[in-house]
């Protein structure tokens, strides 16, 4: 009589196929890790907008997870004209150069205007106000010099395995772009 | 101009060592302290910190995504924190069961603590939803793989509750899936959550497992119908009455022919589905866009954001079509592979159902186990553990 169904017998060969499929999936985990790892970039990645291919489209302010959006207006002082009449803080056809909320782009008036000398005016943003919606950036581009730009303000932003405002963006301009330079910032050489 | 510093790179080593302490918390209470009491505090603390705190944002059901993108596109590096959310629960399952589930995933603890009158599912319910995971995960790495979007993110019922915030869509989901958790256990870890799949698997050949009693069963039934997960399992002799083996072993060997005709069958209807599919990806939709709206004059006004991408497309028009033909590759190729796993899926599943095990004792499932630590209440041999009931004195014997 053969002993081949002796009550030890499945049990030991189930165990046996058990440790196999493990250690099978050890290693195979450890090959793909080995492979993530080293294309890992050691200090990882974040979202940014690329100022120069933003389109001024105005999703930034819509499609953001959080209920305010992580983008918003900068303004980069060494390209700016410092206009008296800047299109990006007035309408189109303003009915005075003051800031009265009918004249201006913003729409939540967080663009404060302050007189430096004759005819000289400086613009700053303020970032609590600021929703990304890009229409005073539309404004600056179309007329002024583009010192006011879009950017991701990182103490903001969740870093979402998948940017919402990215998917949607028109212009393609967000890409993951390393750590420790996380913003891709305008600027001219003087 | 301020410059803040990213909040991102810097959590992402905190949160990789709170996960790695919150699952060697919850191995000492499985298995240590055998305390479902524990693993409720455990879940409280996974559901503020990974959900409300931290959003939900670093979670290791989307981890599957960073690293297949990672995998197939060169421009990509998946974060530390995104190894990390995968590789620990994995390690874990693949030696403890599913720690992970059972109150470090904030998913996975949010539904355990609103279960209120765990109702029973159906078996064929159960055993036919249950192949949705593989499925889920496998559209889930199509979709990551080609570059597309992160669908299990886009479609997560939790986070936007996390947040506060959310499409409607998203945020529908989510409640629908709240009340029917406080009757059905974790509806979404049994029949949606990708990552559970690949627990499952990892936790099937598991070295260590959950087990109800701290020592011997006696097969007193009590924890029979304990289980609001349909994880348990009752004892079976692995041996069909003699009348009832020859159809077993027909039924056995149509499943194991009929599999590989799935899996072809799958692959052939996954190659027809990919331009349907492609065409999620912003490249080929715009593609489409542009050749759809080819010789139309260009918009005038003000412009919607799509005039400004069909703008973009006509700058660039061979660089538009290019982009898009790459993609539309891929997806032939990914989604051929996709209905192949489908086949072998539900192949799998059919299988697996034909074939019998041979049990002793009334224990839970390796795979579908969430070791939420609840069925150890109801064994008689864990109250006497914890000294709750004295033993059973043998009845004396002494001769009269």
């Amino acid at each position: 009589m053969s002993t081949g169904a002796s009550s030890g017998g499945p049990v030991n060969r189930r165990h046996f196929l058990r440790q196999g499929a493990r250690t099978a999936a050890l290693a195979g985990g450890g090959v793909l890790l080995g492979l993530l790892v080293g294309r890992t970039s050691a200090r990882g990645t974040v979202w940014q907008i690329d100022p120069q291919k933003c389109v001024r489209c105005g999703n930034c302010a819509t499609s953001c997870v959080l209920k305010q959006s992580a983008v918003k207006c900068v303004h980069a002082f060494s390209m700016c004209g410092y206009c008296q009449l800047c299109t990006g803080y007035f309408e189109p056809a303003p009915n005075d150069l003051n800031t009265g909320a009918e004249n201006c782009q913003c729409p939540t008036a967080a663009i404060r205007r302050t007189y430096v000398e004759d005819p000289y005016y400086e613009y700053t943003i303020d970032e609590r106000l600021c929703i990304g919606c890009a229409k005073c950036v539309e404004g600056c581009n179309q007329f002024g010099n583009g010192s006011l730009f879009l950017q991701i303000r990182h103490d903001r932003c969740l870093n979402c395995n998948e940017c919402a405002i990215a998917k949607v963006c028109a212009g393609d301009a967000f890409r993951r772009v390393p750590v420790n330079q996380p913003y891709l910032l305008k600027a001219i050489s003087h | 101009m301020t410059t803040p510093g990213p909040r991102a790179a810097y959590w992402e080593y905190v949160d990789s060592l709170v996960l790695a302490t919150a699952l060697g918390t919850a191995l000492w209470l499985i298995y240590t302290r055998r305390s479902r009491r524990g693993l409720i505090a455990l879940s409280i603390f996974s559901l503020i910190y990974f959900g409300f705190y931290r959003k939900g944002c670093i979670c290791s059901i989307g981890s599957v995504q960073n690293l297949a993108m990672a995998l197939f596109d060169n421009g990509y590096a998946a974060p530390v924190s995104a190894i990390a959310f995968f590789a620990l629960p994995v390690a874990v399952a693949l030696f403890s069961g599913r720690a992970f589930c059972s109150g470090v995933c904030p998913h996975g603890a949010l539904q355990d603590l609103i279960l209120v009158k765990p109702l029973k599912v159906p078996t064929w319910l159960e055993q036919g939803l249950s192949v949705l995971p593989f499925i889920y995960l496998g559209a889930g790495v199509l979709f990551a793989a080609t570059g597309t979007t992160f669908i299990i993110c886009q479609y997560d019922p939790f986070v936007p509750i996390f947040r506060m915030s959310g499409r409607t869509f998203m945020v529908l989901s989510g409640v629908a899936l709240l009340v029917l958790g406080m009757f059905v256990g974790r509806p979404y870890c049994r029949f949606l959550c990708p990552f559970g799949a690949i627990l499952k698997l990892a936790g099937t050949v598991s070295a260590r497992r959950v087990r109800v009693t701290p020592d011997l069963c006696t097969q007193c039934r009590l924890c029979e119908a304990s289980c609001p997960f349909g994880a348990m399992r009752t004892p079976e002799t692995g041996r069909p009455a003699p009348r009832d083996l020859p159809s077993e072993r027909r039924q056995l060997t149509l499943a194991l022919m009929v599999t590989p005709l799935l899996i072809f069958a799958g692959a052939w209807g996954g190659l027809k589905f990919s331009p349907t599919a492609a065409m999620l990806h912003p490249s080929v939709n715009l593609a489409h866009e542009f050749l759809a709206n080819q010789g139309k004059p260009a918009p005038t006004g003000a412009l919607s954001p799509a005039d400004l991408e069909l703008q973009r497309a006509r700058q660039n028009p061979r660089e538009t079509l290019v982009a898009s033909a790459k993609v539309q590759h891929r997806f032939d190729m990914g989604t051929t592979l996709f209905g192949a796993w489908i086949g072998l899926v539900i192949g799998a599943k059919w299988i697996s159902l034909r074939l019998r095990r041979t049990r002793t004792d009334y224990e839970p499932d390796r795979g579908d186990c969430v070791a939420c630590a609840r069925c150890f209440d109801y064994c008689p041999n864990e109250l006497v553990r914890r000294g709750v009931i004295s033993p059973v004195k043998e009845p004396a014997t002494t001769t009269l």
